[in-house]
């Protein structure tokens, strides 16, 4: 177990679930540790935008990452293990693509790392499946007419992540200098680069 | 076991509220949406949330919904990831 816990009252519950997932013999402490250092240490939105990167520069990536997300993304070793299922989708100049989780939070957590406090609250859950467009030019981003739009609303087990469009005149630039251009909320559609 | 839905089917989900906990959220009940692709198998969340071991693995599909049949204006679309026993097939109007 981390050993950095306060006293606080839901600091006190993770210890007692933590205590019971281990007599019950559901999990061992060395495995929840396992777990916690992955996400703690592993998850970052680095990893997302070395994805994109590596899709921008070679085509058949590309392919395969619109194809069957979660392969692709093991192929550079994240969601190793994973159960869930990861599914990419592609901006392109005449349509723009957001991701939410209306009924909780879920969220790419590997590729994305830990989610913004907006992405969880009900204002973003419940406005951007009804006026997306009003959302996104609130997060400054204002698309034309005619973009077209869509909402990925995550209610089961795959977790979206988008593809954003490579920005103009980033030709001469390598896949490090690529990666590094993208941002956390292009990666969830609330912004493009 | 094959999808029932392929992709491109026409389905309508359900439209009552269950007494206990669902994936299918109260702005997509009894709407008519379209299937994009069958996505992974899992355990029906309505009743492995209720801590029950005998919850049916079902396919899930990706369901594709415009704005105008949810909320009667828009012109976006939202895709859901919904379970099987959510849909039913609608049948071909032509």
């Amino acid at each position: 177990m981390s050993g950095d816990h306060s006293d606080a009252a839901i600091a006190r519950r993770v210890r007692r679930l933590e205590t019971l997932l281990e007599e019950k013999g559901v999990l061992t402490g060395a495995r929840l540790d396992e777990i916690i250092d992955a996400f703690v240490t592993g998850a970052t939105p680095a990893n997302g935008a070395r994805v994109v990167a590596r899709a921008w520069t070679d085509p058949a990536y590309k392919a395969r990452l619109l194809s069957d997300g979660t392969a692709a993304v093991r192929e550079l070793g994240y969601m190793k293990g994973g159960y869930e299922r990861l599914r990419v989708v592609e901006n392109t100049e005449n349509a723009h693509n957001v991701i939410v989780c209306t009924l909780c939070s879920c969220y790419p957590l590997f590729l994305l790392g830990p989610s913004p406090s907006w992405y969880k609250s009900e204002a973003y859950r419940s406005r951007v499946v009804r006026d997306p467009r009003a959302v996104l030019a609130e997060f400054g981003l204002h698309l034309p007419a005619d973009t077209r739009i869509t909402v990925w609303d995550s209610s089961a087990e795959t977790r979206y992540m988008v593809l954003p469009r490579r920005p103009a005149d980033t030709e001469g630039l390598s896949e490090e200098q690529l990666a590094a251009l993208v941002t956390r909320n292009a990666l969830i559609g609330t912004a493009a680069l | 076991m094959p999808d029932r839905f392929a992709a491109g089917t026409r389905v309508r989900t359900f439209p009552y509220d269950p007494p206990h906990h669902t994936r299918l959220p109260r702005y997509a009940r009894g709407k008519p949406g379209v299937v994009v692709e069958p996505e992974e198998r899992a355990p029906l969340a309505d009743l492995s949330a209720q801590g029950r071991a005998d919850a049916p693995v079902e396919q899930v599909y990706a369901v594709r919904f415009a704005a105008r049949d949810l909320w009667g204006e828009g012109d976006h679309h939202v895709v859901l990831d919904l379970w099987e026993s959510y849909l039913e097939e609608v049948p071909d109007e032509r």
